[in-house]
């Protein structure tokens, strides 16, 4: 009796522990798809490597986009520099964000550790694990839009510098469904009450949106909040004043989310529409919707999935003003770049072959022509001529201007935030749009965990 | 179709084996390898997580000790509460789902009616695609704007199944459902294949119908084939991670944040490991008491050698 009872128990302990390492499997697997081959090239650039000859060094990059950009120029690096190569594994967005992180905290982070900035480079200074690279890298950052190289500055120090295009958040429309509706793009808040109720009535989307990646909301509350409050009202809640959240303005914001979602302004189905492939930009190309507020980056995604659509009919402008709002309209928000540090924990060698790629081949001539022919926009000062000759000069133009003029660019604030503020930001906030709580609700929550 | 040979099942007797070395034959120490595995990297790791519960770390520092406190916080969190219910309507109905649909597949499959075979090898593909891919085809399928209610007549199908907070958790108990009901109909087929048909043919002679048939040959001979698809599919979907990960992300809202995504969400979002620990050991505790009670209720305790595959 007892063995077949200590069988009994076991089995169940086997079939349930089967399971749930089962289920640990697939929950790893997004961040290990690329295991097998990172973990042999930052080996290389871990400290205690004493043996480390010729000052090899490792970078791990992303996919997509304008990454491309990037990866070319760790070519030309490792070709006239076949001595002190970078190794360069990329990786899809999530994937990375997972693994970076657990490198990092590990010592076993590549040489240049690419981020976003904001509240993981601070945890990063931190926890001691990037350099302070102020002296070495004067040169690079004098060439930078200070609004977008400031905010690699930790405590007056620079520990991060941009590496690639700036990208603010941009109203794109499709021309042709506002010609077929006799109206004009919004400018003002009032006009895009308007343009939604007569876009909805002629039976299409007035904005796509992403709903179900949630991040895109962040914009819409984003700018709302900056229209109406200036950047102030998210400096307070950086800063972690006592009920930072119940300012005026992001109440306002919040319920001014409420009504356009009420008055049909995204559809019924946003919460369906996924950013990762692109559906809501296809949304605008097929004509169903007409307007989408989103990344510079998505001016590529056009033209890659509908030249012809991009061509002729994609029309962008600014986020409308708000009526009495004290925030200036030339305000942008968005990602300012993504940025390079450098590991504290690599080789001497190692962080010095970075340095030297960071000042020889960051934002230098043949990066600028390449980020210009794909249709990114280079944080650098004195471009006017060059963007004047390009292909795409008149988005660039536009986009180039906007971050130039731009009295105040906000970094998107679920980088701003410490990672467990910006998780409980997106799922309230995706709450809002879904109509399940209220702007009350919603304020309440986040000061809780300010 | 034979009885699916479980590696598993053997080893828990190994260790009566090995009280008994005088006895010859294959010895505990052929055990040694699976077991050295499973502790490595099932035991291990449990014991790690158990210990990191405990502490605060947010992956990047060093975990600092925390205590009970952690526990506290995360058990009385309205985020896991919330979770906890979900998860158990969303086992409980995919049981309810999964169960009936398996049950009577396996024993159409296991039959000898024409075309059988065409049609179980059809009712088999689910099994064979990655879950990733599954949960990307749905995921397109479901989509309002893009899927297949675009296809079909306009209005026919056009619900925003994934988008709406009300809909969504069923949405993925039916995908979760049509992934995992193969499994468990082959299960199933296996157990009616072991049938004797003796049995069947008594029950003719008796004057049995089809339906009574099913009722009183069929069904009692399965039992311990539905006790084993019951706990795998109990403990599989308290633990399904991967689709729901795909197909929603935890949304809209918290609506499909089920445990397994709660853990990810707190782990690999917002990088409390402590917590997301906490989640984890509750979902094994959980998932090991309901193993054990529906063996304690199945009455498995007492099962011998039995016909059936179980």
């Amino acid at each position: 009796m007892r063995h077949t009872r200590l069988r009994a128990v076991t089995t169940a302990a086997l079939a349930a522990a089967t399971a749930l390492t089962l289920a640990a499997c697939g929950g790893a697997s997004p961040g290990d798809s690329t295991d097998g081959s990172t973990s042999g090239s930052d080996g290389g650039s871990g400290d205690g490597d004493q043996s480390a000859v010729g000052g090899e060094a490792s970078a791990w990059i992303l996919t997509g986009g304008g990454w491309p950009v990037t990866a070319a120029s760790f070519e030309r690096w490792n070709e006239g520099n076949p001595d002190q190569t970078i190794t360069v594994e990329e990786f899809e967005n999530d994937a990375f964000k997972e693994k970076i992180r657990t490198s990092v905290g590990s010592g076993e982070a590549p040489t240049l550790i690419m981020n976003w900035t904001g509240g993981t480079l601070a945890d990063y200074v931190a926890g001691g694990q990037v350099d302070d690279i102020t002296a070495e890298t004067e040169d690079l950052v004098s060439r930078v839009m200070p609004s977008v190289a400031q905010n690699g500055v930790v405590d007056g120090a620079t520990y991060a510098v941009p590496m690639n295009d700036v990208q603010p958040v941009i109203l794109y429309y499709n021309e042709d469904v506002f010609a077929q509706a006799g109206i004009e793009v919004p400018t003002t808040w009032q006009e895009t009450l308007d343009a939604v109720a007569t876009l909805s009535d002629a039976g299409i989307i007035p904005f796509s949106l992403a709903g179900q990646s949630v991040w895109p909301e962040l914009m819409w509350i984003q700018y709302l909040t900056d229209r109406i409050g200036g950047p102030e009202v998210f400096q307070a809640v950086l800063d972690g004043e006592p009920d930072a959240w119940s300012d005026p303005a992001i109440l306002e914001a919040l319920t001014k989310i409420q009504e356009l979602v009420d008055a049909g302004g995204f559809g019924d189905a946003f919460a369906s529409v996924a950013a990762d492939q692109s559906a809501d930009a296809a949304l605008v190309h097929t004509g169903r919707a007409a307007m989408l507020l989103q990344g510079s980056w998505l001016y590529a995604t056009f033209h890659a999935d509908n030249p012809e659509f991009a061509t002729s009919a994609l029309g962008f402008t600014t986020f409308p003003t708000i009526e009495g709002g004290s925030g200036d309209p030339a305000n942008i928000v968005g990602n300012p770049a993504n940025f390079w540090s450098i590991s504290a924990s690599a080789s001497d060698e190692a962080k010095q072959t970075a340095l030297d790629y960071l000042n020889e081949f960051v934002y230098d001539e043949d990066q600028l022509t390449a980020m210009l022919d794909a249709g990114s926009v280079p944080p650098v000062a004195g471009l006017e001529d060059r963007i004047a000759q390009s292909d795409d000069a008149e988005y660039l133009e536009f986009a180039y201007g906007m971050v130039q003029d731009a009295p105040h660019f906000q970094l998107s604030w679920d980088q701003a935030l410490p990672s467990d503020q910006a998780q409980e930001l997106l799922t309230n906030l995706s709450q809002i749009f879904l109509g399940e709580i209220t702007p009350q609700q919603f304020v309440d929550a986040m000061n809780a965990i300010l | 179709m034979r009885t699916v040979e479980r590696p598993g099942a053997a080893a828990p007797t190994r260790p009566v084996a090995a009280v008994r070395r005088a006895r010859t034959g294959p010895t505990f120490w052929m055990a040694v390898p699976a077991l050295a595995f499973f502790a490595l990297f099932a035991l291990l790791p449990l014991g790690g997580v158990a210990v990191l519960s405990f502490m605060e770390w947010d992956g990047l520092g060093t975990p600092r000790w925390a205590g009970v406190g952690i526990w506290i916080d995360t058990l009385t969190d309205q985020a896991t509460i919330d979770a906890l219910w979900r998860t158990a309507v969303f086992v409980v109905v995919s049981y309810v789902f999964q169960a009936p649909v398996a049950l009577l597949l396996g024993v159409f499959m296991a039959g000898r009616q024409r075309y059988r075979a065409v049609w179980s090898v059809l009712y088999f593909l689910p099994l064979l695609f990655s879950s990733a891919a599954i949960g990307i085809t749905f995921r397109s399928l479901l989509d309002p704007n893009f899927g297949l209610s675009r296809a079909l007549s306009p209005g026919t199908l056009s619900t925003n199944w994934l988008g709406n907070p009300d809909l969504a958790l069923y949405a993925v108990i039916f995908v979760v459902g049509w992934c995992f009901i193969p499994f468990h109909a082959l299960l199933y087929q296996a157990g009616v294949r072991q049938i004797p048909a003796s049995l069947y043919e008594a029950a003719v002679l008796d004057g049995a119908g089809r339906v009574k048939q099913f009722r009183f040959v069929t069904l009692p001979q399965l039992r311990y084939t539905i006790v084993t698809s019951s706990t795998l599919m109990l403990v599989g979907s308290l633990t399904c991670f991967d689709l729901v990960f795909v197909l929603t992300g935890g949304g809209p809202g918290e609506a499909t944040r089920i445990l397994p995504l709660h853990m990810y969400l707190t782990g690999f979002r917002s990088y409390a490991m402590g917590p997301a620990s906490v989640i984890a050991v509750l979902l094994v505790v959980v998932g090991l008491a309901l193993s054990l009670l529906l063996n304690r209720l199945s009455g498995s305790g007492r099962m011998q050698s039995q016909q059936a595959g179980a």
